[in-house]
């Protein structure tokens, strides 16, 4: 478990092995020294600001080297509030500072964890009582949790990072506790394109997205230049809320759109378009949409936050099984959450699904449900923002990404939820077929040669 | 002009309904769509009914919408959860809207266009403003009240106020300004204190004026009702078209336009007899 090895510890290895060399692993050095839980969250926080200020492992251990750990806590926790922070994380199980909350969503199938865990009942197995209001669009949800009438929301994973930093929006600090989904979203092109199935003869073609920071974006963007079609140039991307898409798409208002589920299994069931792709061929494993909170929630109510976040862990985690996608599906379907008809919720969860052209597809991994978000999602996003112009000039990525996708606060509570966690806060992941390396993202970018920066 | 019967107008309305409701029902029957031999009935089933059989239109019929109506109309208050809500609550949560956003701005308006009626300088010196604000569409004040406001029921109620200002101003002012000057001189002539002359002259004889401006005023705050809940959602009329969009129910979202023409059409006729009972014949 590198996250709870000690970083301020500059004798520990930083390959395999422990840091007294007795165990194979420094996870189960950490296990073996039976931390209680209470440590084990103050080092996470510890480590956690420790790492955002020297993400280097060189400088930090130089620095910890010259001046020794105590003094670098003390020196460090002048400046933040440490102490706060571990508190904020320690009280687990501490009286709810608020029971009573409003989670916004979106209705499409990315949201399912948030808005399942009210039916059934994992809320309130934490002691909350939820209600999911659903909301009109990307920019009103936005908005309105800007404007603290959500407690919480359903973002695209992009969101926070774009709130954070202002990008489009007055600058909030945001933060990401979980992941909604990964996968789960695919590229539908209208009927009467049927025969143009090479991305190459899509010049000239009108897409939709659901919103500017989304992953559909990016990955649609990405996915065109890999074609060599410069998204900017070649073709028209407008934001279109995911409701209109299969109306402009039956209007012939656009060629095709690369949208969240329900949306394209929608318009195949209206008869009106076909599945081209589905998103896990452009980067399996993908983070879609997100749970997302202030960090003034998480700060001024740690418990009702830590709460909220491990029922959401909780129910991404029921929802991640394929046996229980059916039942969800219809818990899901009525009027008051997604609105759909149960039979295209069921082919977009079980993934058994008609591709619009009259072929059955069986992927049951079309989208699946996993919390954890990983710190090297945020700068793979990052790099897509200055990509394409969102962002402009130095990025601290690593800075960042940590303080937005809470990783850390992650881990510890999907241990709590009985559930394993990842190893580390970052991995490597390609997309369509080309490795992205979190530590070098600069490079990353330079080296398409499409790109507006 | 010939005198008709009373009766003919009617008549002649309800014949009009009928040729509409039988061009639509003719444009929308269901053509008998080919089904696809080749189609694998496992496939179907995973299309909607439509698409299934190959038919192009899904445009409801008139009884597809009955139908829908009667559904909506026998129980209009149930309450499924936050986002599922009867079509008698979404009214009265966008009735109470309306005549919050419309009140206040009558409130306003109508002693403010007194003021500028009264007074010919200030009706000149405004009006480039009025006439810059009034056209403003409902949704480009939309993202402006949010971010300022912060609270989207507050946003939506002050959308309707800015938008169904204007005519009342503008008709108030009119009204006042456009008095006969025979009947200010009268009053002078018989030494009535201004309050008083306000009251008892200006005010009756301007009435229909603004009973007019308050018309046009709450029609156009039932048009704005629609678009601001669509965008900001929750609850109202227009959050229940927009959730039935969201499902792509064309039936459900002309049962909607029907209920929002008929309430519109009430509420006008309500003004409308108002405005009968201020107005006096010469």
């Amino acid at each position: 478990m590198a996250s709870f090895s000690n970083p301020f510890d500059p004798n520990s290895k930083l390959g395999k092995g422990c840091q007294c060399g007795q165990h194979n692993s420094q996870a189960a050095h950490d296990e073996a020294e039976a931390m209680n839980t209470q440590q084990l969250g103050d080092r996470a926080v510890e480590g956690a600001i420790m790492r955002a200020l020297f993400p280097h492992d060189e400088t930090r251990r130089n620095f910890l080297r010259t001046v020794g750990a105590g003094t670098a806590f003390a020196a460090i926790s002048q400046f933040l509030p440490i102490n706060f922070m571990q508190e904020a994380f320690a009280e687990t199980g501490g009286a709810l500072e608020k029971t009573k909350l409003k989670v916004g969503f979106i209705p499409i199938t990315c949201a399912t964890p948030i808005i399942m865990a009210a039916p059934m009942g994992f809320y309130a197995k934490h002691g909350l009582d939820v209600e999911v209001v659903k909301t009109a669009g990307w920019a009103v949800i936005r908005d309105k949790a800007i404007n603290k009438e959500y407690d919480a929301a359903h973002m695209l994973s992009p969101m926070p990072l774009a709130i954070s930093m202002g990008v489009g929006s007055a600058p909030v600090p945001w933060t990401m506790p979980a992941v909604e989904n990964i996968n789960g979203q695919a590229i539908t092109l209208a009927l009467k394109h049927k025969d143009k199935r090479d991305p190459k003869s899509w010049k000239g073609f009108k897409f939709a997205v659901p919103f500017d920071f989304s992953m559909h974006n990016y990955l649609l963007r990405y996915y065109l230049a890999e074609f060599g079609l410069d998204p900017d140039v070649d073709v028209q991307i407008r934001s279109v809320p995911p409701p209109e898409m299969v109306a402009n798409l039956r209007a012939g208002n656009i060629d095709g759109f690369l949208a969240p589920d329900p949306v394209n299994q929608r318009a195949v069931y209206d008869g009106v378009g076909f599945i081209h792709i589905l998103s896990k061929e452009i980067w399996d494993g993908h983070p879609c949409c997100a749970f997302s909170a202030s960090k003034e929630f998480v700060t001024t109510m740690p418990n009702t936050y830590q709460a909220l976040v491990k029922s959401i862990i909780e129910a991404t985690a029921y929802a991640n099984k394929d046996e229980n996608r059916k039942s969800i599906a219809s818990v899901i379907a009525p009027a008051n959450y997604l609105n759909q008809p149960v039979t295209v919720l069921e082919q977009v969860l079980t993934g058994t699904y008609a591709d619009g052209l009259g072929g059955i597809q069986k992927v049951p991994t079309r989208v699946d449900f996993e919390p954890f978000p990983y710190e090297s999602f945020a700068i793979w996003i990052l790099t897509q923002m200055k990509r394409w112009g969102q962002i402009k000039g130095d990025v601290n990525y690593q800075k960042i990404a940590s303080e937005v996708f809470l990783a850390t606060d992650a881990m510890k509570l999907m241990k709590d939820a009985g559930l394993v966690p990842p190893k580390s806060n970052t991995k490597k992941f390609f997309v369509m077929k080309k490795e992205f390396n979190p530590a070098k993202p600069e490079e990353y970018i330079a080296s398409f040669p499409i790109r507006k920066a | 002009m010939k005198n008709f019967k009373p009766w003919l107008p009617a008549m002649l309305s309800i014949i009009i309904l009928l040729i509409f409701l039988g061009v639509w029902h003719l444009a929308t029957l269901p053509t008998q769509g080919t089904i696809d031999p080749n189609l694998d009935p496992e496939y179907a089933k995973l299309l909607g009914a439509s698409a299934a059989v190959g038919q192009k239109s899904t445009m409801p019929t008139p009884a597809d919408v009955l139908d829908k109506l009667w559904v909506n109309v026998k129980d209009p208050f149930y309450d499924h959860g936050t986002n599922d809500k009867g079509i008698g609550i979404q009214i009265a949560y966008s009735l109470a809207r309306v005549s919050l956003g419309f009140g206040l701005a009558a409130l306003v308006a109508i002693p403010f266009g007194f003021l500028i009626g009264m007074s010919p300088l200030l009706y000149k010196a405004l009006d480039p403003f009025i006439q810059v604000l009034k056209p403003i569409s409902p949704l480009a004040w939309m993202p402006l009240a949010l971010y300022t406001i912060k609270d989207s029921a507050i946003s939506a109620i002050f959308v309707i106020f800015i938008c169904s200002i204007w005519p009342m101003l503008i008709n108030t002012a009119f009204g006042v300004s456009t008095v006969r000057r025979e009947w200010i001189n009268v009053a002078r002539t018989l030494e009535v204190k201004p309050l008083r002359m306000a009251f008892k002259v200006i005010l009756p004889a301007a009435a229909p004026t603004i009973m007019t401006g308050m018309r046009i005023s709450l029609g156009i705050a039932w048009l704005v009702i629609v678009a601001a809940e669509m965008l900001v959602g929750g609850t109202g009329i227009g959050y229940f078209v927009w959730n039935e969009w969201n499902n792509l129910s064309i039936t459900s979202v002309i049962v909607a336009i029907l209920v929002i023409g008929i309430i519109g059409m009430i509420l006008d006729l309500l003004l409308g007899k108002v405005t009968k009972w201020v107005s006096f014949k010469e």
